[in-house]
């Protein structure tokens, strides 16, 4: 793999990837989902990881932030090996990353404004009057200030995405790992997300990872973008390389092709013997 | 052949794996319980969800059990010109076994099942898992307050459970049947001892109640399967093995407290 | 203001549980008579005690004055060895008085009933009842009827 090569490229000078994966597998029970991964993460961009359903995007979240451990390979974040951290430097290190789950997972007892301060009043001391000023200020950046006395079941799908992106980076944090992002999205609010996801990572600095299927919009915003498919790095590069490849399954998944690599079909003895089959007695 | 062996080995390990994940999982729950004395506040709200509110249920279910007692044993006793021990008769009942075993049940079924649920959806809907990305422990901050919570409010039910009943036993017995009120009280002073039957009926039984019931009720929430099914499975078994493990350390608990060698 | 209702709503919860219990002790059990321990010590020495129990009462003329606290045997003399706890307040028994196990109704609890003696000087704190009288055996009765009658003789009036 060209893997340091390419990235030379596009990472900064004289800085080191934020997060470096080598080697990387992990299986459950019978299944394998990475095999000898190897993945770059550069600092200041927003990176995507792509793949069709199943290919297990939110299991390298996981892993990437601790959550459960690979069966072989590293993964360092910030140049500290993160499966080797005991709990209280795991969440040291947690203090400073953010996670925007697919289902946006705001605590559903908590209104609006709570949310976003919870981070803030169990990780500071910080007297009531300056988490509001905080608090007011990150769902500002979200556009909901509005909505702080609302709870979490009042909000529409794509509100409790934005609100719980206000609670991600309620704390500063050098890093945020999205989670299909755009996933059931209707269109105007996958286009405020967009939005909000590149300018945040502009204003503040951060490295975002965004694990989708959605092609388009993540393209669109992506600085670097790896394809994944049965557990291995399929294609990686920038949108634009990426989008004339040569090969035929990264056509097929960019362009969203019904038939190519990937079959339409999934495997299935001859259709005109399985209909003959099917009339014929028992 | 292999096959089966699998699959009976794999029926006799199941269990046992879980067990010693509930025995890890309430290590755990102890170990955060110290959290609370920087956070006591969040305890006043569990106290409210597992206390208050079962609180309809237990009053009501309370008087209803003491007024059926009250009814039974006057039906008996009238027969050997026994009435005035009818409050030996219901206090007994009540302090000894009915008192904390019922609460525990009902708990369970209020309370518990509530919990399971709780902590079930929490789970399915990843808040456990972004509050753990958020570098906050769901043991500290979820599981201890609830699980002292309930630990608190099960001998305070109990206590109130069985008061209440005494009181649905005196209003049936002395109020409806003319059952002597001076006997009612006396009898039952006589009868009724501190260490043996209250300290060990509502107070020591109910403890040990409020323990099981709160482990078993927060261990099915944070096993349940992330899913709809999962969770109504999990509370399902939640009120199952609740009961049936109140009612076996119930008689496990007679038999030493009471146990006549 | 509805953490102050919750707050409010908890510490009632609180409050009526531990009155529930505060109220099963005093009210419902026999907590009240469980101080009266600084009751002088006095034994008593019976044949046989029938269904006597620790903690059963000792009366006087009916009244209530302390309670059994221990039941031993002595095992020389094989003879059931009864502690009471007599209330100080009851300090001027006579030394001479007896005791004897009574039962309360037909199928009633038994109980240790004093006869006040004529001695002037009293009962204190170690001192052992001479005068006694066993528990009454049903058993023991009827056979001792049956025997009476067949040999013709009257039953005697009382039991020794």
């Amino acid at each position: 793999m060209s893997t340091s090569a390419t990235l030379s490229h596009t990472a900064l000078p004289n800085n080191k990837p934020l997060i470096t994966v080598r080697g990387l597998s992990f299986h459950r029970s019978e299944r394998i989902i990475f095999q000898d991964v190897d993945l770059d993460i550069p600092r200041g961009r927003i990176t995507a990881i792509m793949g069709p359903s199943g290919a297990g995007k939110t299991t390298l979240l996981r892993l990437i932030s601790g959550q459960i451990r690979p069966d072989a390979g590293r993964i360092e974040v910030d140049g500290v090996c993160i499966h080797q951290l005991g709990r209280r430097e795991l969440y040291q290190l947690r203090k400073r990353m953010g996670m925007l789950f697919q289902s946006g997972a705001l605590f559903t007892d908590l209104s609006v404004f709570d949310n976003v301060a919870f981070p803030l009043r169990e990780h500071t001391r910080l007297p009531a009057h300056l988490i509001r000023t905080l608090v007011l200020m990150k769902l500002e950046s979200v556009g909901l200030r509005g909505a702080r006395e609302l709870m979490p079941a009042e909000l529409s799908g794509g509100m409790a995405r934005r609100v719980a992106l206000a609670r991600a980076i309620a704390l500063d944090p050098m890093m945020i790992l999205y989670d299909e992002p755009f996933a059931g999205q209707d269109p105007i609010s996958m286009g405020v997300l967009i939005k909000l996801i590149r300018t945040l990572n502009n204003a503040l600095g951060l490295t975002s990872i965004i694990v989708s299927h959605d092609v388009k919009e993540t393209a669109a915003i992506a600085d670097y973008l790896y394809l994944m498919s049965d557990g291995r790095v399929v294609e990686h590069g920038t949108p634009a390389t990426l989008g004339h490849s040569a090969s035929p399954w990264v056509t097929q998944f960019m362009h969203a092709l019904p038939d190519g690599p990937v079959s339409f079909h999934y495997p299935a003895p001859p259709y005109s013997a399985d209909l003959l089959l099917a009339g014929a007695p028992a | 052949m292999i096959a089966v062996l699998t699959k009976i080995g794999q029926s006799v390990l199941d269990p046992l794996a879980r067990m010693g994940r509930a025995n890890l999982f309430f290590l755990r729950l102890l170990g955060a319980l110290s959290f609370l004395l920087q956070r006591p506040g969040l305890l006043v709200k569990q106290l409210h969800a597992v206390g208050v509110l079962s609180l309809p249920i237990i009053l009501v279910s309370g008087l209803f059990v003491g007024m059926v007692l009250g009814l039974q044993g006057y039906a008996n006793l009238v027969d050997f010109g026994a009435t005035s021990s009818l409050g030996t008769v219901v206090a007994l009942s009540l302090v000894r076994e009915l008192g904390p075993v019922l609460t525990a049940l009902l708990y369970a079924g209020r309370a518990g099942s509530a919990l399971t649920a709780g902590i079930g959806l929490m789970k399915a809907t990843e808040q456990l898992a972004s509050m753990q990305m958020m570098a906050v422990d769901p043991f500290q901050r979820v599981l201890a307050p609830r699980f002292l919570a309930g630990f608190i409010a099960v001998p305070l039910l109990t206590g109130i459970f069985t008061a209440v009943g005494i009181l649905g036993g005196y209003l049936v017995a002395v109020v409806q049947l003319g059952v002597d009120g001076g006997a009612f009280w006396a009898q039952m002073q006589a009868k009724v001892h501190f260490f043996t039957d209250v300290v060990n009926g509502v107070v020591l039984k109910s403890l040990v109640f409020g323990v099981v019931a709160n482990w078993i009720a927060l261990f099915e929430g944070y096993e349940a399967q992330p899913t709809s099914e999962g969770i109504s499975l999990a509370t399902t078994r939640t009120v199952v093995s609740t009961s049936l493990a109140v009612l076996g350390l119930d008689f496990l608990l007679t038999a030493l407290m009471f146990g006549v060698w | 203001m509805a953490k102050k209702n919750l707050e409010l709503a908890v510490g009632l919860f609180v409050v009526l549980g531990l009155a529930a219990l505060f109220l099963l002790a005093l009210k419902v059990s026999d907590i009240a008579s469980l101080g009266e321990d600084k009751g002088y010590r006095v034994s008593a020495r019976f044949e046989n005690i029938g269904g006597l129990k620790v903690r059963a009462p000792v009366t006087l003329g009916g009244v209530r004055i302390g309670r059994v606290v221990g039941i031993d045997l002595d095992p020389q003399r094989y003879e059931a060895v009864v502690t009471l706890s007599i209330d100080p307040r009851y300090d001027h028994l006579p030394e001479d008085s007896s005791a004897s196990i009574l039962t309360s109704g037909l199928l009633g609890e038994q109980y240790v009933g004093l006869e006040p003696g004529g001695m002037d000087s009293a009962l204190k704190n170690g001192s052992t009842l001479k005068l006694t009288q066993s528990a009454l055996v049903l058993e023991k009765l009827i056979g001792r009827m049956v025997t009476n009658a067949a040999s013709g003789d009257p039953p005697p009036a009382k039991t020794p």
